[in-house]
């Protein structure tokens, strides 16, 4: 397959993961906004909800840039309608269907159709339209496109070396957005370590596995109350939990066994060895070494990771 | 001349007291039988549904990226396939001919010799390409894939308007046309016999098999696009697709020792026949246009050497132009020895002085083209014209005077068609596309393209043009 086709294909998988996982994050961050975060008890204040999802996103001073204030207004529109915000869903969207376009005759008709229904869909909203249909309806819309595409994928592309570059397009990108949110925590929980085991420490983590969809299964596996440690053993060394780093590395470590040559031995060696430390880790070693550190060390190697893997397939070597 | 305009334009679905054709009985049936309210819904989901499979094309002049939709109208034209089988004949005569014509211009230059063309109008044409003298193309073919534009000016009165050899698109439409047409009418497809077209990508592929380079049994095959911008990328993305080959640009390709491959995943792939959709100028900066940022650097070389084949070939351009025209039927003749099948319109050519002051005296009446024009640009449809317009072209003309050809206004037949204000008569022309390589084929039928304004002669889709699907049934 065409080095160039390959790359559009891996990306156009990550901007539509992007898109969904900024919808997850809006989704939250929008419900939580809804409860009161003003707690009249020192020190037992929230973060102001609205920063969160520019915090994980890393995209507080480019908002800073364009906003003097945080408003809810400000941020929906920043990272959903903005044109000039690469990381907004209007702009994935665009990136997402523009790859596809580039390569339609790597995918299959049915996937593009899909892809190019959303986007035209979502170049119909602007912040008033999103508002009469409800925040929460716009946000579960992307999410369901995101499904949508993902089931389209799976049940109609032929598994050859195209489907493997949107795996891991897709489970690099998710794997990414899953330690931001939970590092996010890091960063709201500091300020008032006075709370930890309160209520407002229950909604943030709840908040957390809400986004990622891990509420439902945290009660399930757990049936106990929502604990910082459990949170991170579920979405960091779960491999049953579709959107944990541990799972997410599964998929990406057998692509690329799978399409494995001589050319491949280092990309091999490093996703092995992130493999092995979220198969045989242990919740316990985590804490140890600090929630923080781990996952700056986990981002750091996944990028790294998505570096080596555009070396080895998506560049063109002569 | 001036008869053939008063007429009333040849109508594909009724006869002139207004009783239907026979082959478009069933479909005048039906017409008459299915409420508007369902018609219109049926127009609706069409339009609906090639916007989401993305069947655009993209317009130059305005924003970049701007995408279309061609228009595309649900009243089919349908050719008995009596008629057809003397198209079909007339069609495959004409390119066999066209292609025996670039060979022999490109080698012995026999019909130069033998004066039937003349010879400056061949080798002073600025589509000749000198670097193509003595090269050999595989099987001698060089239009692989030709669309040639015919109209029907009445009962059984066909003319061929042009060749188009270089890179004719709009098959991609012939194809969705069809699939589209199934999916809103399938009862009509159960009612009558109607050949199908859906095998064009196989009989394409097939032919570019039979053209790679000698020795090649498993070749491997390529469609070039100048990329996502350009207005035909559908198609190029269409055609990759349904023939299952690589869609490249030309940074996918590199050539090293006159050999083309393309960067995969996997390292350098060797590529032995390219469908090229990139104009002759663009192929090679090194060998054309210098400052093409959409070619193959060595391509040109490699094709010199045998290592690789363009489809179609390079230097086509000579054959399709205006002033070549006028002596296809005689190609016919001197290359097969046979009488053609199919007519030209009959055509003035500026540069002769006699020619020239027929046509300056009724410009009114005519056609004027640019020789080197395509798409319906630059172009004087003389009784739908201000004196204005007239005085320019006057002008435009005396100046240089070869590069115009001129050409009566034909009756083209008109077929009815969904407008604002319901069904109407439209004009239209069809493109069939011929296929060469082992042998000439064609898919019965091919591109119907109609104009939508009324009154109009011009179906380019660039000029306001829709299309229909085309039927060729049994009678």
């Amino acid at each position: 397959m065409l080095c160039r086709v390959a790359n559009e294909l891996f990306w156009m998988a990550r901007h539509i993961e992007r898109a969904e996982n900024i919808a997850r994050m809006l989704d939250v961050t929008y419900r939580t906004s809804l409860m009161p975060y003003q707690v009249t008890e020192p020190g037992l204040a929230w973060a102001e909800p609205w920063s969160v999802p520019l915090i994980t996103t890393g995209l507080a001073t480019e908002y800073y840039e364009r906003n003097a204030a945080l408003s809810a207004e400000a941020v929906l529109k920043f990272l959903i309608l903005d044109a000039a915000n690469p990381s907004s869903v209007y702009c994935c969207l665009r990136a997402a269907r523009e790859s596809a376009r580039s390569v339609r005759g790597a995918i299959t008709s049915e996937m593009y159709e899909d892809l190019n229904a959303a986007w035209l869909e979502m170049r119909r909203y602007d912040y008033d339209t999103v508002q009469q249909m409800g925040v929460s309806n716009f946000l579960e819309w992307v999410k369901m496109r995101s499904h949508l595409f993902r089931g389209v994928t799976f049940g109609t592309m032929l598994r050859d070396e195209a489907y493997h570059f949107i795996r891991l397009g897709t489970h690099l990108e998710r794997a990414d957005n899953t330690a931001r949110i939970l590092d996010v925590k890091y960063h709201l929980l500091l300020p008032s370590s006075a709370d930890v085991g309160g209520a407002v420490d229950y909604y943030q983590w709840a908040a957390v596995l809400q986004s990622v969809s891990g509420f439902e299964s945290y009660r399930k596996i757990y049936s106990d109350v929502i604990t910082p440690r459990r949170v991170a053993e579920l979405l960091i060394l779960r491999d049953d939990m579709p959107r944990s780093l541990h799972c997410c590395i599964n998929f990406i470590h057998e692509t690329i066994e799978h399409m494995g040559d001589g050319r491949t031995r280092e990309l091999e060696r490093s996703s092995g060895q992130l493999h092995a430390q979220l198969h045989y880790g242990r919740t316990e070693d985590i804490i140890e070494l600090g929630l923080h550190e781990y996952l700056m060390d986990f981002l750091q190697r996944i990028s790294r990771l998505g570096d080596e893997i555009s070396r080895v397939f998506l560049v063109p070597s002569y | 001349m001036k008869a053939a305009m008063s007429r009333l334009p040849y109508d594909e679905m009724r006869l002139e007291d207004g009783t239907v054709r026979p082959h478009y009985q069933p479909f005048a049936t039906w017409l008459a039988q299915t409420p508007a309210a369902r018609i219109a819904q049926k127009r609706e989901e069409a339009e609906r549904a090639f916007h989401r499979l993305g069947i655009t094309f993209a317009v130059y002049g305005e924003d970049s990226g701007t995408e279309r939709l061609i228009p595309f109208d649900i009243v089919p034209r349908i050719i008995p396939a009596s008629e057809w089988t003397m198209l079909e004949r007339g069609l495959k005569q004409r390119v066999q001919a066209l292609n025996a014509f670039l060979h022999d211009i490109y080698h012995d230059q026999k019909i130069l010799a033998a004066g039937r063309v003349p010879a400056e109008r061949v080798l002073g044409n600025s589509q000749y390409r000198i670097e193509m003298q003595g090269i050999k193309v595989p099987g001698n073919i060089y239009a692989h894939i030709a669309g040639v534009d015919l109209v029907r000016a009445g009962e059984g009165e066909w003319y061929v308007l042009e060749d188009n050899l270089r890179v004719p698109s709009g098959v991609s439409y012939m194809l969705e046309n069809r699939r589209m047409m199934m999916r809103l009418l399938p009862e009509l497809f159960a009612a009558q016999s109607i050949r199908p077209v859906q095998h064009y990508p196989d009989m394409l592929l097939k032919n570019l098999h039979a053209v790679s380079p000698a020795g090649e049994d498993a070749p491997t095959v390529a469609v070039l696009t100048p990329g996502a911008y350009n207005s035909a990328y559908f198609e190029h993305a269409f055609l990759a697709q349904q023939m299952g080959v690589e869609l490249v640009e030309g940074q996918d390709l590199f050539v090293q020792n006159d050999t083309v491959f393309m960067h995969t995943t996997r390292g350098a792939q060797r590529v032995h026949v390219i469908y090229r959709r990139v104009d002759d100028d663009f192929l090679d900066p090194r060998a054309f246009r210098p400052d093409s940022m959409i070619g193959v650097p060595g391509l040109f070389a490699a094709y010199r050497a045998g290592r690789v084949t363009l489809a179609n070939a390079i230097g086509t351009g000579v054959a399709d132009d205006k002033s070549i025209y006028p002596y296809v039927p005689d190609m016919v003749r001197f290359y097969l020895g046979e009488e053609p099948v199919l007519n030209n319109v009959p055509t003035w050519q500026l540069a002769r002085p006699a020619d020239r002051d027929h046509v300056l005296a009724h410009l009114d009446e005519l056609v004027v083209k640019e020789v080197h024009g395509a798409g319906g640009y630059g172009m004087l449809v003389g009784p739908a014209s201000t004196a204005a317009e007239r005085a320019v072209f006057r002008e435009r003309i005396l100046a240089a005077p070869e590069t115009y050809i001129a050409q009566p206004t034909l009756a083209l037949s008109t077929c009815p068609t969904f407008v604002e204000s319901g069904l109407a008569p439209r004009h239209i022309d069809l493109r069939p596309y011929v296929l060469s390589g082992m042998t000439v084929n064609l898919c019965p039928g091919g591109l119907t393209r109609v104009a939508l304004r009324e009154g109009s002669l011009v179906v380019n889709s660039s000029q306001g043009g829709g299309t229909k699907d085309t039927w060729v049934v049994e009678s």
